[in-house]
């Protein structure tokens, strides 16, 4: 049977169950098209053997009828979570060589759930970047290219890796992590689905952190119900984050209805942004249109505090980050420098951080470093948080107003070129001008690919949904997924 | 608010990154940039506004005090790059 790699998670879930097709085939027919995707540098550690050998395991559990959803489904995990026995690095050359003696809460409960992992994903380093350009790895092609031009574009990032490898087919799914669109914004570029949960709903033990207040794992899949059936195997209580809900999860999966009459989703005029381009204004139009067209009312509404998410975002994360990557020290693991006559520890730490990070981490360590320093902490620090506050409340006050949840673009743009030179590191911060609020709000999330620009190519729409209702607001995405009819596939040419 | 080039050193040793002496006045312009992009809070009437300290509501559990894990030396030390005797090795600390 060919091409089983382009199957999507629901239907490869009947296929094995029937007997159709066995998880070894599916697995090899995945393991093919990564080695022939070389050029796209999305997979940056391959584990075909530990592949192989967990799609057997998947094939006996479905011949006893034992099998969860995720059983034999072949997987990408992004190089930030830790797999036991693997090279696990978050795209850094500080952990290099890196290979963990345990596994993260997410991964794991995908592999007991009978996942396979055919290897680790390509990402922005240590997830701060939105072009997946700070990788110790390189860069990542973005498998779409615009009609008619060679140009390489990104895949987005942080999670870039995991969206080309998805929309290239060379997996059914992959893990991300979003800090503040690092699941939506790449989802996005590449015209697949990306669920950002709420916060707390995924565990982030063996997660490798970089803003721990505002981290969060969710899946990338190909349809909304794959986004439904994977994050049913990757959330739920966990003992080991203080900060994971102990909450029952629903089924996810049979909260997609196709039903959403009466529901209100919520237009807020403070994502109309100066020189939007008119492609992604006609694309929020007319998602609007097709929501309505399923029976929703649709509601003007205002988050007053919009403008102040990204600045915000960028005195918490780095603060967040400078106190996180600490830990990076050249003692415990990874790399350490080698020191010269007369160098002690001090100059170890300084020397194996600087050789260690890339520009883009040493410069939010840095800036991190000096808004939680003596004199600034309560200017930028607590100010900052004071913002959040009022930016979480802008939604919560539209929740109490009736409204279900919110449509806005995934992104400002669809994917650019590789290489471009910024005159600013704030340029590329724009990118997640309209994700990152809902991690600062704590939020479910979610990018759908909604149409093609001009040029050919995807863009996606975002539906923000409420506290522990992402049933409701897959429900949502999927009846916008269904009217938008998104089928397009990048064209190969790796 | 602007980062000079010894705020920008002064910096950079808090965070325990080396920055050669000729890199500095880049960086602090970097500095400059995103903090003059973070000045914008400043508009914010924050007054009797809470920072956040949780963005879920929750309460912290709590659990016996008993040790849960421990007893993994070999893991612990398996990705040291200099590991002896059951330590962490690094260079001399006290004279």
């Amino acid at each position: 049977m060919s091409d089983l790699n382009t199957l999507t998670i629901a239907d490869a879930r009947d296929k094995l169950r029937a007997g159709d097709i066995t998880s070894v085939e599916l697995t090899e027919a995945c393991l093919n098209a990564t080695a022939a995707a070389e050029k796209l540098n999305a997979v940056v550690h391959h584990t075909p053997d530990l592949a192989v050998e967990q799609a057997k395991a998947a094939d006996a559990r479905l011949k006893k009828g034992d099998a969860p959803a995720m059983c034999g489904i072949p997987l990408g995990i992004k190089d930030l979570f830790c797999t036991k026995g693997v090279a696990s690095q978050a795209a850094s050359a500080i952990l290099n060589g890196f290979k963990p003696e345990y596994e993260s809460t997410v991964s794991g409960q995908l592999f007991d759930a009978g996942a396979v992992m055919i290897g680790k994903l390509n990402m922005d380093e240590f997830a701060m970047g939105s072009s997946n350009e700070t990788s110790t790895y390189g860069n990542v092609l973005n498998p779409w290219r615009a009609d008619g031009n060679d140009t390489a574009l990104t895949p987005g990032g942080s999670s870039g890796g995991s969206a080309a490898a998805v929309a290239a087919d060379l997996c059914l799914a992959a893990t991300g992590t979003d800090t503040g669109g690092s699941i939506r914004q790449p989802a996005a570029f590449v015209g697949i689905t990306g669920l950002k949960p709420t916060y707390g709903r995924c565990s982030r033990w063996g997660v490798v952190a970089f803003a721990s207040s505002l981290d969060q794992a969710g899946p990338m899949t190909k349809t909304v119900r794959d986004a439904a059936i994977m994050f049913q195997a990757m959330a739920g209580y966990d003992p080991k984050d203080s900060t994971s809900a102990d909450l029952a999860l629903p089924d996810f999966e049979a909260a997609i209805t196709g039903d959403i009459k009466g529901k209100t989703i919520g237009i807020p005029k403070e994502y109309r942004m100066d020189g939007m381009p008119d492609e992604i204004e006609k694309l929020w139009a007319d998602g609007r249109d097709m929501l309505q067209d399923a029976g929703a009312k649709i509601a003007d509404i205002s988050l007053p505090h919009t403008k102040y998410a990204l600045p915000a975002y960028y005195v918490i994360a780095p603060a967040e980050a400078s106190s996180n990557l600490a830990r990076y020290d050249g003692v415990r693991y990874g790399h350490r420098a080698a020191l010269g006559q007369g160098d002690g520890i001090t100059e170890m730490y300084e020397k194996t951080r600087a050789e260690g990070f890339g520009d883009e981490v040493k410069r939010r360590v840095m800036i991190g470093t000096y808004v939680l320093s003596a004199g600034f902490y309560d200017a930028y620090y607590n100010r900052a948080r004071r913002v959040r506050t009022l930016i979480k409340k802008d939604f919560e006050d539209v929740f109490a107003q009736g409204v279900d949840a919110i449509l806005t673009p995934a992104t400002p743009s669809a994917a650019f070129e590789l290489g471009q030179e910024f005159d600013d590191p704030v340029q590329m911060y724009l990118n997640d001008v309209f994700t990152v609020t809902v991690n600062l709000a704590g939020l479910p999330g979610i990018a759908v690919p909604a149409g093609l620009d001009g040029k050919g190519l995807p863009l996606g729409l975002q539906l923000i949904g409420k506290p522990w209702e992402e049933g409701e607001l897959l429900n949502i995405a999927a009846s916008l997924e269904d009217r938008a009819g998104f089928v397009a596939k990048p064209a190969k040419w790796w | 608010m602007s980062i000079d080039k010894e705020t920008a050193r002064k910096v950079a040793k808090l965070a325990r990154i080396k920055v050669e002496d000729d890199a500095l006045d880049a960086l602090a312009s970097e500095f400059n940039a995103i903090l003059g992009f973070v000045e914008q809070l400043n508009e914010v009437d924050v007054d009797g506004v809470e920072p956040m300290t949780s963005v879920t509501p929750m309460r912290l559990k709590r659990r016996e005090d008993v040790v849960t894990d421990g007893d993994q030396q070999t893991k612990v030390l398996a990705n040291a790059p200099d590991a002896r005797n059951g330590f962490f090795a690094v260079p001399k600390v006290v004279e």
